[in-house]
């Protein structure tokens, strides 16, 4: 049971979306996460699903993907190198002085960033692998926390590899 | 109305029509309703389309699917918003299971409406997405032509299926500029014809290699109109062939190297055969659970080649060694020419001995049943009807024991002549099925085979076969039972027989006599001869065939579910040996 990034390009149509996850959910593939929007060019979307699964599995879910009439192209990126981004938006609670110094600090040493300060809370950004946010999140007290907001991966190919028509 | 490709402007529902018109659509079959009125109306306007009308939206599917898998031509449907294409459901899936081309058009409420919960408004998109190859909401009259190009360019090419096109009703009133695009080009969508020919010359030394080889072939070969090449190679190499339920007709069933349907209710020696094979060759078969049995235990000692046009058939269900992505035909073609050019010749001795194990199987005889029986026994019912219509018919059944009786007994010796719902397994798909076969076909014999349960499912559609005067012939298997319900109950549930028996039928011979029919009724095994002459005699009628049989017969052979191919149940049934 491998995590796989697959990476589609697909027509930019209403209802592909629904297409894709349907097909997950009718065959009982998992979906850990999903990020959809259009590229350069606005007739396609580009769409990156994190899933789990046998390398059997896997094989079936690319190619029933490719099975779509709406699906142009896809490859699994975690076949070779590739790079992996989320984007986190977090707000914590922050209500003294020693609250506010320790997830500054914590913020600091993960390269986040506090973009927004309100009476008694921050809202951070952060971007980074699925890891790194993770062990973010965990770091921050738990009883800080009022809001998550992860946007799930979204993934390249390192060096000359290229997803395009 | 004449095809018209010249700039003209016309409303969307002449579009539609002219559409069909330019796809060469003889036949659509329908019922009306509100979203689609303007549409019946540009049907009433012209004289190139003949409009069926059904009397449930089902049996719309069901027809034109019919009609599909004995012409090869994609079947039409035309029905309402709402209820109109809710009922159609059922017959979409049974087309996708089977990988049948068909286009349905479907009334959706005005786009102002959309999304409003407005009367007769079901998210039709959203509802047919599982069971079509693809489907189109058509929001935009200028779009209108495109799309329904698009639809019959999916719906026939790469693996064929049903395509849905949604169209609200005020787009069905619009008016534009009319112009029918010649050919379409989609970037998101390029089926493959060719195989690799590096696969197929791999494939044809391992085929020359086989010590005990089989050929196992399904419904692709139908569909992809293979059945020549199929006979062509098999006959050439020698080896035994085997077919899928859905794959019967494309060779040959009377010929000595044909072994049987394998699967659930294969035959003893196809089963045997494939256990214990060493090279399989499957063409355009997709592995489905009642073929294989147990996959761990499918084909153990076996080096598999699979052709098939869809890339996800291959290793789904069973791990293959040489995949072939291409259509059967001229995967087929150059996998004849391969094996020619490689100038080697098959293992004659070993092909032999082969030939001499699977006689050995052969002789178990596993389709045996009691000939001397009072009752009519339903296998004795379909060789009286083989002999009666010279193997020549087309048929048509629904689902359950009749439908496996038909698959062992009728001797299929041409593709598309046999049509029953494989995959999904439809209960009342048999007659309307056959409506379409008959409306292609007037002057050929058209039996659905039945059984009073199935029947029951579309039965309404004898009212439609009266209105376009279809002399279908209808042999109803009738013992009280939905029989392989209650075969399953007396093998694998002790006995008891939960719900699967009718304590109220209808008088079957009066009934289709009320819808203006011929009705017949047959109870003793020496008087089915003449019931059935007389029936297939009355040419010009819908004959109903009411055909009392033995409601304790089961299906034999039997691969359990989960078992594997060399773990069949055989007849209980010992024939006397003859007196020398």
């Amino acid at each position: 049971m491998r995590r796989h990034i697959l990476s589609i390009l697909l027509e930019n149509e209403p209802g592909a979306l629904s297409r894709v996850a349907g097909l997950f959910s009718a065959r009982g593939y998992n979906i850990e996460s999903l990020t959809v929007a259009p590229t350069d060019d606005p007739s396609m979307s580009r769409m990156t699903v994190v899933t789990r699964g046998s390398d059997d599995i896997v094989e079936q879910i690319t190619k029933q993907l490719n099975k779509l009439v709406d699906v142009i192209k896809l490859i699994d990126l975690s076949e070779g190198p590739y790079i992996e981004r989320e984007l986190l938006l977090l707000k914590v609670k922050v209500a003294t002085t020693n609250q506010r110094e320790e997830v500054k600090r914590l913020v600091d040493i993960f390269r986040g960033q506090v973009i927004d300060v309100g009476d008694a809370t921050y809202t951070i950004e952060m971007t980074g692998s699925g890891d790194k946010i993770d062990a973010f999140v965990k770091a921050i007290e738990a009883s800080l926390i009022l809001e998550v907001v992860r946007s799930g991966v979204s993934g390249i190919g390192r060096g000359n590899k290229t997803l395009h028509l | 109305m004449s095809a018209v490709n010249q700039l003209t402007e016309m409303t969307g529902a002449d579009i539609l029509v002219n559409c069909l018109v330019q796809e060469g659509v003889e036949i659509v079959f329908g019922y009306p309703g509100g979203s689609v009125l303007y549409i019946y109306d540009a049907l009433f306007k012209q004289n190139s389309i003949r409009h069926i009308l059904v009397r449930h939206e089902q049996a719309a599917t069901h027809a034109a699917d019919g009609y599909s898998r004995a012409t090869g031509k994609p079947g039409v449907v035309l029905v309402t918003s709402g209820p109109g294409v809710t009922n159609t459901i059922t017959g979409i899936a049974t087309a996708y299971m089977d990988s049948i081309p068909m286009v349905i058009i479907t009334g959706q409420v005005p786009t102002s409406l959309i999304g409003n919960d407005a009367f007769q408004e079901v998210d039709s998109v959203g509802i047919s997405r599982p069971c079509v190859k693809h489907n189109f909401l058509v929001k935009d009259v200028s779009k209108l032509a495109e799309t329904i190009k698009k639809a019959f360019y999916l719906a026939v090419s790469g693996r064929p299926g049903p395509v849905l096109v949604d169209i609200p009703k005020d787009v069905t009133a619009q008016k534009t500029w009319f112009e029918y695009p010649e050919s379409i080009e989609m970037r998101s969508y390029k089926p493959v014809f060719n195989g690799h020919p590096g696969q197929i010359r791999k494939a044809a030394e391992l085929l020359l290699l086989a010590k005990r080889p089989v050929i196992y072939t399904g419904g692709g070969v139908v569909l992809g109109n293979g059945s020549a090449e199929l006979v062509e190679l098999t006959r050439m190499l020698g080896y035994p062939i085997t077919q899928t339920l859905m794959g019967l007709g494309s060779y040959p069933a009377t010929d000595p190297q044909f072994i049987g349907m394998l699967g659930m209710h294969g035959t003893y020696e196809a089963n045997m055969a494939m256990h214990e094979c060493d090279v399989l060759l499957a063409v355009g078969a997709r592995f489905d659970d009642r073929v294989t049995g147990d996959v761990k235990q499918f084909c153990p000692q076996a080096k598999i080649i699979h052709i098939d046009i869809d890339p996800s058939s291959i290793s789904k269900n069973v791990k293959v060694d040489i995949p072939i992505v291409g259509t059967v035909d001229r995967v087929l073609r150059d996998l004849i020419k391969a094996i020619k050019e490689s100038g080697k010749q098959t293992d004659a001795d070993m092909l032999a001995n082969w030939w001499q194990q699977i006689d050995t199987w052969r002789a178990t005889n596993c389709l045996r049943y009691d000939r001397k029986s009072q009752l009519i026994k339903p296998q004795f019912a379909i060789e009286k009807l083989y002999e009666i219509t010279k193997g020549d018919a087309y048929v048509t059944s629904d689902v359950g024991q009749h439908q496996m009786f038909v698959a062992q007994f009728y001797k299929f010796t041409k593709p598309r002549r046999w049509i029953n719902s494989g995959g999904l397994g439809t209960m009342g798909f048999g007659m309307p099925a056959a409506m379409g076969v008959k409306l292609a076909f007037p002057q050929e014999t058209v039996v659905c085979v039945t059984g009073e349960s199935s029947i029951q499912m579309c039965i309404q559609e004898l009212s439609t076969c009266k209105q376009f005067d279809l002399p279908l012939k209808i042999l109803n298997l009738n013992n009280g039972y939905m029989g392989m319900v209650r075969q399953w109950q007396e093998m694998f549930y002790d006995k008891r027989y939960s719900h699967s028996y009718f304590e109220a039928l209808p008088d079957f011979v009066k009934l289709a006599e009320s819808y203006g029919h011929v009705g017949l009724r047959v109870e003793k095994p020496a008087e089915l001869e003449s019931v059935l002459k007389e029936a297939f005699a009355l040419t010009d009628r819908l004959v109903f065939i009411d055909c009392k049989i033995d409601p304790a017969e089961n299906v034999y052979p039997m691969m359990a579910a989960g078992k594997g191919h060399h773990e069949m149940m055989l007849s209980p049934y010992q024939e006397e040996r003859e007196l020398a």
